[in-house]
């Protein structure tokens, strides 16, 4: 099944049912559609790349960071380090322990042991330079919906001192990120789940953080409105340079980052470029199937290709699959019956990291309260 | 990449004013929040005079009967200045309770994640809560004519500041309890647990002399009891109380055989109301 190159997001419950969409919307196969923005995406990190990775140039570093809570342990020793302007995800599946890391890293818990700094402040020692710095978004919301956008938006930049002369500008540059200036004066409570989210983004971006902390920014969003927030999140890093750290455990979208770390049971099996995280688990396969399989395999051996005999199919392993099917099907000599080209995934990378799919498992604990507060509407 | 200031210049005296005048604008938004909240909910606004109009009318009149009046001054009247102080407290606790839903909406984590103190911010959280139950209280003051008490600007004045101190001490008690508390059922359950005791110990509804011992005792421990006296007392002032009346319904405290004068009441509630804002301080965020 590994084969789809972009993964449906899972049709678990919207996290607001007055979303436009409805659940069939949000199913297996909307999804190839969804997302693509690949313009920006392919041409910055090779901008910021030339930049030399001094420590100046790093946003976010976590040395053997760890955090128990009794017997669980959360997160393990993990350690990886950010460079400013980079768009990093933290990949992994529920209570893999993304959630806990963002926390240490924003100062809301302490780590057990490790240490780790953001934007060159300590997070145990100097937290509230570190809040200063930081923009912040939850895996829950957290706007007040009797509030207007705005209120909303003024509120926050209150709470993190934006000069009361730049306040309004601010404000409208924020919403004009997420697209949201013509909702300005409504209130939140008529927003959809997806709005609501990008004016949360709005709002961690609304005090020029140096580095925006996103926590699952995407979950339980339909893939059209997924696509927008990716949108946004680039657009921010594009137009405001700020670093930002996005926690998922879509896939798919890991792979709009320029590096992503994977996650799981607390530790980090791999860091890296989505491309190099690829290139690590191997080259592309053909999977080819022919009318004397046999016989192909020996021709196409004696020709030189790692081939692999399956048992309906042929395996050959290549670094570029695609420009050698034509190569492939002479050398075969006999009948091909069908070729299918497969680039490992992002979903293959976790697969061969920790021997387990991604599972679309039951929401967070998270989910079933939104949905209650969301229904003991007052 | 825009205002990430490291490292200011000037001492550290500069970001001390610095950080309060950051700390006063903090509070000054949560306040306006508030209000802004408040206003929004016009239902909020009407509900939180039905059950005192309806304690005004059913007692004074129903027990008024019973009582019946002494030289001309009636039971209604004593009441009164307990209405009013009972319309300021369910609207101050009943603001307080934002605090939970708050929680539950997750608003409060925007707030406490923010670099400011939470002193700012139950400031303004209590502030905002009593400048709600004062105003309430105030118009309650409207119903005064039909009652047949007398009120004057100065009484007036007398009174708004009395309500404003109640508040804050009721609000910050009030936020103290919701911090402590994680679900909105749980509220309910608490303040039903202390909301109506408090009120019915506090001499609000009855006069506290000639109350059986244990009575006595607790209606003193009550911290209502010392905002309740000086707000009857001031509205009394302003009245003809014929001295038996005065002493059927007296308005005073005593404390052992000693009738506390307004300005002790209200220092004692000062005292109470700096003590819950201490409380309300440390325990705000404790459930996070
Ligand atoms: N406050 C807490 N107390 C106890 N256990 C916790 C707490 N927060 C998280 N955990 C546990 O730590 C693990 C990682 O959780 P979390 O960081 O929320 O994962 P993720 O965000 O990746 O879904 C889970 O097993 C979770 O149950
Ligand atoms: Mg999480």
């Amino acid at each position: 099944m590994t084969g789809d190159p972009v993964r449906a997001g899972p049709g678990r419950p919207a996290w607001d049912p007055n979303d436009v969409t409805g659940p069939a919307a949000r199913g297996r196969a909307a999804e190839g559609s969804g997302i693509a923005m690949t313009d920006t995406q392919t041409s910055l990190p090779g901008r910021l790349a030339a930049v030399p990775g001094g420590e100046a140039e790093t946003a976010v570093r976590a040395d053997a960071l760890s955090k128990r809570y009794g017997d669980v342990t959360a997160v393990r020793e993990v350690s990886f380090s950010i460079r400013r302007g980079e768009v990093f995800a933290f990949l992994g599946p529920n209570g893999a322990g993304k959630t806990t890391t963002v926390r240490m890293l924003c100062t809301l818990a302490r780590p057990s042991a490790g240490r780790a700094s953001v934007a060159g402040f300590d997070v145990a020692r100097q937290p509230r330079a570190v809040r200063r710095r930081i923009g912040l978004v939850f895996q829950e919301q957290t706007l007040d919906d009797r509030l207007t956008a705005e209120q909303n938006l003024r509120f926050h930049a209150v709470l993190y001192h934006v000069p009361r002369a730049q306040v309004r500008q601010r404000i409208d540059r924020a919403l004009e990120l997420v697209a949201l200036a013509d909702r300005r004066h409504d209130l939140v409570s008529t927003f959809s789940g997806g709005m609501a989210r990008r004016l949360e983004i709005a709002r961690g971006m609304l005090h020029t953080p140096a580095v925006l902390f996103l926590d699952e920014p995407t979950v339980g969003l339909d893939p059209q409105t997924r696509a927008l927030v990716w949108e946004d999140v680039l657009r921010m890093r594009r137009e405001e340079q700020v670093t930002i750290f996005l926690t998922t455990h879509y896939m798919d979208e890991a792979e709009y980052a320029d590096r992503l770390a994977i996650i799981d049971y607390g530790r980090i099996v791999a860091t890296g470029t989505p491309d190099e995280l690829k290139r690590q688990v191997g080259a592309d396969t053909v999977e080819l199937v022919t009318s004397d399989d046999a016989a192909a395999a020996r021709r196409l051996a004696a020709a030189g290709f790692r081939v692999r005999s399956g048992e309906e199919h042929l395996v050959v392993f290549a670094e570029d699959g695609e420009g050698l099917v034509p190569g492939l099907i002479e050398a075969a000599g006999v009948r091909v019956r069908s070729v299918h080209v497969h680039r490992p995934t992002l979903d293959d990378v976790f697969l061969h990291y920790t021997g387990r799919q991604i599972r679309d498992e039951p929401a967070g604990r998270a989910l079933p309260m939104m949905a209650r507060a969301r229904t003991a509407r007052r | 990449m825009a205002a990430i200031a490291l490292g200011q210049p000037g001492g550290r005296l500069a970001d001390e004013r610095e950080s309060l005048r950051e700390d006063l604008r903090t509070t000054g938004m949560v306040w306006e929040r508030e209000i802004i909240r408040f206003f929004r909910t016009r239902a909020r606004i009407l509900s939180s005079f039905i059950q005192p109009v309806l304690f005004l009318f059913v007692l004074g009149y129903g027990m008024g009967s019973l009582v019946g009046a002494t030289a001309g001054f009636d039971f209604k009247k004593f009441l009164f200045p307990g209405i009013v102080a009972m319309t300021v407290m369910s609207t101050a606790i009943s603001s307080a309770i934002s605090i939970v839903w708050d929680r539950e909406f997750g608003f409060l984590r925007e707030m406490l994640v923010a670099p400011v103190s939470r002193t700012a911010l139950v400031s303004g959280k209590t502030l905002g809560g009593a400048s709600i139950a004062t105003v309430q209280g105030t118009i309650m003051l409207a119903l005064a004519p039909l009652i047949g008490v007398h009120l004057t600007w100065l009484v007036v004045l007398q009174v708004i500041g009395i309500e404003l101190l109640m508040a804050v001490a009721l609000t910050a008690f009030g936020v103290f309890v919701a911090s402590h508390i994680q679900r909105m059922e749980g509220f309910s359950v608490v303040m039903q647990l202390l909301l109506f005791p408090m009120l019915f110990l506090s001499g609000a509804l009855f006069p506290l002399s000639g109350l059986p011992g244990w009575l006595t005792v607790l209606t003193r421990l009550n911290p209502l009891t010392y905002a309740v006296a000086p707000l009857r007392q001031v509205v009394f002032a302003a009245q003809h109380v014929p001295p038996i009346a005065a002493a059927r319904f007296s308005a005073g405290v005593t404390l052992f055989g000693y009738t506390l004068p307004d300005s002790v009441n209200i220092g004692i509630t000062c005292v109470f109301a700096a003590v819950f804002l201490a409380l309300a301080v440390t325990g705000f965020g404790a459930a996070e």
